[in-house]
């Protein structure tokens, strides 16, 4: 059985299953996003073009792809930027998960819990819930708008900070419109928190940033569920990436270990403690533990992540006092430089090399997506093995439901979804 | 179900999601444009497809596979009227930097087994490719220049999409030239408006985004580029970003770089027997910006 393109995903894909004897004999998640070769022209490029060029490699997250490069190359200066400009970095980087958690939970992921083809169907009969997503999507824009000059590719970021910080009373505005999403996100986590889920558990390694004190968004080391802890620059020396034939995106492994998750799952599970009071109040009403192991709860724990996000901007924001100047000042030298950050689809890590006039000698960029993919293939796996009794219409419509669990970005990992059932006839 | 309601659908190429992404942050109009129009095609939100043919198809994304050469050709067959959207599908996108270098060389870089990778060696604007009836530009667009190309075809009239340069905005606006004042190197006076003069309100210069102006005037952009000490490496750079193959931003860089450097370009397109059709279609393009006929 064959399904032409998986929808309600960013970017596009296949999925290819094979079924012999009632077994699973072949998973591949197939992802023909054209290549676009970002790291190959990003060679010769001045070092402080990595912001704008490469938030161009997605649409739904362009400040995740901001943040980590800007990050790392301010490493490869030998600078840190910190005080206001960080916390307007996390400002903007809360308006990001609002609004990309937001349209997955509401628009992509809630149809297949209550059986739509569309939020656009789902609004026929649900039109206050949609409402209040669009709503709330809306907040987060706000803030990436208010920033960064504008909600898809902002304007504002740049290596070193902004190129104008906001005033205090520019921001007045933002608390107001916070302060209602606030509440519009408590109801989405009850909303979501009430639909059926299957029971269905996986063991990946969980990885994800953390920091001492904060759910960690910008910075901080990376640690696994399992004992992995090191410094964010060096996550590469930790995996292997593997380019296999069906697909555009690389695949990634842990050395000596195996496929791996990063995402809302997997930062939920290790960062649970630090979320902010009314996020953790809401997430134990939902029925969420310490740590979560079911991909179909993903959705819970999005909306509860969203819910963090308006907490901390709100907090951000009532703390705020310009900095002196919007951007710090960076002089580029011969180097690398590397980082982490939490895009809302989870770890992106990006690496420059400088020559010494600050032009990029070699550029790395290893995606959320491409992280998960070994993952994602694996779950959907035991899925179809543990659900062979449905019928093949509805085992369609699970397993593109267990795709879109991990909310997979396939502009980002370059890297389309189609989904094909084969069953092989052994007579 | 049958509907009186005209068919829209949304098609993917070469991009970032972002375009398409700029319906859906319609967040205050979503329901309101799904009330006016039936979206028959639009898989990023909805796993319900209705077969063509469409009334109005928007398209994002630029050509860089032989499917897409392929797949462009069916979905103009199935529209009635094809509008591009964004920067990508107008002229090609940050991708078209491809064009100006070895794209087996770029797959190496990228990948281990670049034999896996099916690219073509050039990344193009649709209009390249078939007969295209609005572009709309902007890396990305503009969520409320969308929506008026949206109720244009609804009400039958022309979009009001102006051509002036960003310059114009910023006179709009009030802002103080950043060039001027500040000498910061900024391609506002040959960038078609549509953003609103965002760069320079954010006290940085235009880098172009939306692509070239009505009538650019590059050359003297770049006497004044030079004046400011700018390096004329850096002045190819910045003509060749997210509109780098738009033919007036792919000559200015191409003048400066000369014909000796490895900015040497293929010819335009890059493979002589598409020559003919994008010829042809950039003709029945024109026509159709012309008589502003509203396909049928």
């Amino acid at each position: 059985m064959k399904v032409d393109a998986l929808a309600r995903v960013e970017g596009e894909g296949a999925m290819y299953v094979e079924i012999a004897d009632g077994a699973v004999r072949d998973v591949q998640l197939q992802i023909y996003e054209p290549p676009r070769f970002f790291e190959a022209f990003l060679r010769g490029r001045a070092y402080t073009e990595p912001p704008d060029i490469t938030a161009r490699i997605c649409g739904i997250c362009p400040v995740a792809y901001q943040m980590s490069s800007a990050r790392a190359i301010e490493d490869a200066c030998g600078v840190t930027v910190d005080g206001p400009l960080r916390e307007l970095r996390r400002l903007i980087y809360c308006g990001e998960w609002i609004e990309s958690h937001t349209l997955h939970v509401a628009m992509l992921h809630a149809p297949d819990f209550l059986g739509y083809e569309s939020a656009i169907d789902m609004a026929a009969d649900h039109r206050p819930a949609v409402e209040r997503s669009l709503r709330l999507k809306k907040a987060g824009n706000d803030i990436i708008d208010l920033v960064g000059g504008r909600a898809v590719h902002p304007v504002n970021v740049r290596v070193g900070g902004f190129y104008r910080v906001p005033t205090k009373r520019e921001l007045r505005p933002l608390a107001e419109t916070l302060r209602e999403a606030r509440d519009d996100a408590i109801e989405t986590v009850q909303w979501v928190a009430g639909f059926e889920f299957p029971d269905f558990e996986h063991g990946h390694e969980y990885v994800a940033l953390t920091h001492p004190e904060e759910y960690a968004v910008i910075d901080g080391r990376v640690q696994s569920d399992r004992g992995l802890d090191i410094d964010e620059r060096d996550l590469l020396e930790h995996i292997e990436e593997e380019h296999v034939a069906h697909s555009t995106a690389l695949h990634a492994h842990l050395l000596e270990r195996a496929e791996y998750l990063v995402g809302p799952l997997a930062r939920y599970s290790l960062n649970s403690t630090r979320l902010s009071p009314i996020a953790a109040d809401a997430a134990r009403s939902a029925g969420l533990g310490a740590e979560c192991r079911n991909p179909f709860r993903s959705i819970v724990v999005r909306a509860v992540e969203v819910l963090h996000a308006c907490e901390e901007a709100l907090d951000i924001i009532e703390a705020y006092e310009p900095p002196d100047r919007p951007a710090v000042d960076i002089q580029p030298r011969a180097g690398v430089g590397r980082a982490c950050t939490e895009a809302p689809r989870g770890l992106l890590y990006h690496r420059y090399e400088l020559a010494d006039d600050g032009s990029i000698l070699d550029a790395r960029i290893i995606p959320p997506t491409s992280q998960n993919q070994p993952t994602i293939e694996h779950d959907l796996w035991h899925f179809v093995e543990a659900n062979l009794d449905l019928d093949e219409e509805a085992l369609k419509l699970r397993s593109e439901q267990a795709i879109r669990n991990y909310d997979p970005c396939i502009s980002c990992a370059t890297h389309f979804l189609d989904l094909t059932v084969r069953e092989v006839d052994q007579t | 179900m049958t509907s009186a309601r005209p068919s829209l659908a949304v098609w993917k190429f070469s991009s970032c999601d972002g375009c398409q992404l700029t319906l859906l942050d319609c967040e205050d109009e979503l329901l309101d444009v799904a009330g006016a129009l039936d979206i028959a095609y639009f898989l990023e939100a909805s796993r319900a497809t209705v077969d063509g043919p469409y009334d109005l198809s928007l398209v994002e994304g630029s050509i860089t596979t032989p499917d897409d050469v392929e797949r462009i050709r069916e979905v103009r067959r199935s529209s009635r009227r094809l509008v591009t959207i964004g920067a990508c599908a107008t002229s090609g996108g940050i991708q078209a930097l491809r064009n100006f270098a070895d794209v087996r060389e770029f797959a190496a870089i990228v990948y281990a087994q670049p034999e896996f990778v099916v690219t073509l060696d050039t990344s193009t604007a649709i209009a390249d490719h078939v007969p295209v009836d609005f572009e709309l530009r902007g890396c990305p667009i503009d969520k409320f220049q969308l929506l008026d190309v949206i109720s244009a075809y609804l009400l039958g009239r022309e979009p009001n999409v102006p051509a002036h340069s960003v310059c114009v905005e910023c006179k709009l606006r009030g802002n103080v030239c950043v060039t001027v004042a500040h000498g910061i190197p900024c391609l506002g006076p040959v960038t078609h408006a549509g953003c609103g003069a965002l760069c320079p309100t954010y006290d940085r210069g235009c880098y172009g985004c939306f692509g070239p102006m009505e009538s650019p005037n590059t050359a003297s952009l770049t006497e004044r580029l030079r004046e400011l000490s700018m390096p004329d490496d850096d002045i190819v750079c910045m003509f060749r970003t997210f509109n780098a193959y738009a033919e007036s931003f792919r000559r200015a860089g191409e003048d400066i770089a000369g014909r000796t450097s490895r900015a040497t370009v293929p010819p335009y397109p890059a493979r002589p027997e598409e020559r003919h059709d994008a010829q042809a279609s950039r003709e029945s393009h024109d026509e159709g910006r012309r008589s502003g006929a509203r396909g049928g």
